[in-house]
């Protein structure tokens, strides 16, 4: 599990420089897949994309397809998308319902548990030899739903998923839950899917928590595109987050976010101008969420990422990214837009609407970082340029722990994110094991504790 | 109505899909905005891939329901407009060189008669050429069908569809007008 490759010199966050070359260079790449996305615990899809015996809805893991699917006795499966005999993807619809992936190229097929069972001309071709039961589908070892949300890993030793998240759960639980505080509840409405010519950690980055890059969106501030900006309210979103205590936190297994600690006593502030129906909603769910949750309502989410992959934006707008990489320098993006099962018909199309002008390859907001993270690692791409390393100083230091939310936490903008991000990033690709991979066996983190 | 009265009709919906896109490929985005009815529909699907048989059915992403890459209205393009004229919309900062072609021009429903057409439905091939910054291009192919009102001489788009033949968008934004 060792590796050729220098990477306490090239990810050097004590003093906050990390090389260009684990954004560029194919050979770190590979290192990724081999040590990263074999191990760690990624997004899959969502309940609500596969509620019937037999659904089943294409994923990716890393750089290969998988089948998200629910068998015909209602067990959930992630498999990889490619026949045991000669590799044909056993199924190219992006999603649907069956009892046989049958692949195409030589018929075998695969009933929805995985299980190889038409294979032709078996008795007179494999008989005494195929054994059927050791020629499945390849099942991911690990699996877990989590409020509607299907994550899976390769590695048999990973840990449970819920000790994997960590105490990023307060945050990832303010975007899959309801808006008035009910646990879970949340169901997809419609994927982006699109090509990036950029390394992917730059766009899982921008969700850690680099805030530093608001300047990057300017020209929607400037004109308002927000739920209210029908009615001339300026910016891209409303202002949710009045006299909150912007909080950036990061966790020992990798995870980072970018939140809002509201005061004790913090008021809705109307949002959704122009939409009456709606701001009562959300009014009605804030007023419902503040009862239920107490003293954990006060954790707002802005954005995130989870170790390595999946980004969220949590309130507007409201879902999961997960970068996928093609290469050093191409990423496969896929949204996941969502909404409240229940919400009324009104809230989900306004919702909708403004997804679609902020997020994505449409949106107004987004276009300006999909621009950045492609001129970035073109112009990094250079010998000379990759001789400079990135600098990731800011904020060095400037964290607490625990205080006022669990994780390490800043109330300035910071890299922290970034810089714990990396450290853990170095970890996997060391081959490190479990404990240092979350933190607990980090004996000088303990000590600095 | 006579075969000349439908020609003629022909070519003067072709001339203003022409000049509609010379003028987005002019940069006119103000006088482009000015072509489209207050009531415009905008729509984009998501194009996926289903099984034979479920194409009508789920192919291709619903307006009015769901996610599509575009499913707005004018005031929505008229914020896209206002971005690109701010000078800091850096994903189209500094602009991109863009061509549109139209061909394939079909005349699908016209009503009530061709020597007095006031609402037509015309069908097109688009084909779009996007070069950007140095060495960045996208080439968008697909069909669009548009409605479009009589206005005095000239004619409002009511509603555009764009079918765009790709299912992963292979471009990294749709920053330009389609």
């Amino acid at each position: 599990m060792t590796t050729k490759l220098p990477i306490d010199r090239m990810i050097d966050t004590k003093n906050g420089t990390i090389s260009r070359e684990i954004f560029v260079s194919p050979e770190f790449h590979r290192e990724e897949l081999e040590k990263l996305f074999t191990r760690a615990w990624l997004f899959i899809g969502h309940e609500s994309q596969i509620p019937n015996p037999g659904d089943f809805f294409v994923s990716r893991m890393g750089e290969e397809s998988v089948i998200l699917c629910r068998d015909t006795k209602g067990a959930v499966h992630v498999f990889l998308n490619s026949c045991r005999h000669r590799g044909m993807k056993v199924c190219r619809y992006e999603s649907g319902n069956t009892s046989l992936f049958v692949c195409p190229y030589h018929s075998w097929s695969y009933t929805t548990d995985g299980k190889l069972q038409g294979v032709p001309l078996y008795r007179v071709l494999y008989e005494g030899q195929l054994d059927r039961n050791e020629w499945s589908l390849i099942e991911t070892p690990k699996l877990h739903i989590y409020k509607g949300t299907v994550w899976a890993s390769w590695d048999a030793e990973a840990p449970d998923f819920m000790t994997y998240l960590g105490d990023a759960v307060d945050h990832l639980d303010q975007v899959l839950d309801c808006r008035d505080g009910r646990p879970g509840g949340s169901e997809v409405i419609g994927i982006h899917k699109w090509i990036l010519p950029t390394n992917w950690k730059f766009a899982a980055e921008n969700f850690l928590g680099d805030t530093y890059h608001n300047p990057s969106h300017r020209s929607v501030d400037m004109i308002g595109i927000g739920p209210s900006a029908r009615a001339g309210q300026t910016g891209r979103r409303d202002n949710e987050y009045n006299k909150g205590q912007h909080v950036w936190a990061s966790f020992p297994a990798g995870h980072g976010v970018h939140s809002v600690w509201m005061p004790e006593d913090f008021e809705y502030q109307p949002s959704y101008a122009q939409y009456p129906l709606v701001d009562e909603y959300f009014r009605h769910c804030f007023e419902e969420r503040k009862k239920r949750l107490g003293d954990k309502a006060r954790i707002m989410p802005f954005t995130g990422n989870l170790f390595p992959n999946t980004s969220y934006h949590g309130r507007q707008p409201r879902g999961l990214c997960v970068w996928h990489p093609h290469s050093a320098t191409e990423t496969e993006a896929w949204r996941f837009f969502l909404v409240d099962a229940d919400a009324p018909a009104e809230v989900k199309d306004v919702l909708r609407r403004f997804y679609m002008r902020y997020s994505g390859p449409a949106g107004m907001t987004e276009q300006d970082d999909m621009e950045n993270w492609l001129y970035a690692t073109k112009a990094s791409t250079g010998t000379i340029a990759r001789r400079y390393p990135f600098n990731y100083q800011q904020s060095m230091g400037a964290y607490k722990h625990n205080d006022p939310i669990p994780g390490d936490v800043s109330t300035q903008i910071t890299e922290q994110n970034a810089r714990n991000y990396y450290d853990v990033y170095a970890k996997y690709l060391k081959g490190d094991g479990w404990a240092s991979l979350l933190g607990t066996g980090d004996a000088v983190r303990a000590a600095a504790e | 109505m006579s075969r000349f009265d439908r020609l003629a009709l022909k070519q003067e919906i072709e001339d203003f899909l022409y000049m509609e896109a010379d003028l987005l490929d002019q940069r006119e985005f103000l006088k482009w905005l000015d072509l489209l009815a207050d009531d415009l529909i905008y729509f984009m699907p998501i194009r996926r891939n289903v099984k034979f048989g479920q194409h009508a059915e789920k192919e291709n992403t619903k307006q009015g329901e769901g996610i599509s890459w575009f499913d707005e209205d004018k005031w929505t393009l008229g914020k896209r407009v206002e971005q690109i004229l701010t000078g800091v919309h850096y994903a189209e900062e500094p602009l991109s060189r863009v061509t549109h072609m139209v061909s394939n021009v079909r005349l699908l429903e016209v009503s009530p008669s061709a020597d007095d057409a006031q609402d037509v439905v015309v069908g097109c091939r688009f084909l779009i050429y996007q070069n950007r910054v140095e060495y960045e291009s996208n080439t968008f192919i697909g069909r669009r069908i548009d409605t479009l009102r009589r206005n005095g001489d000239s004619w409002l788009i009511a509603r555009r569809e764009l079918i765009l033949e790709q299912n992963v968008l292979l471009a990294k934004n749709l920053s330009i007008l389609f």
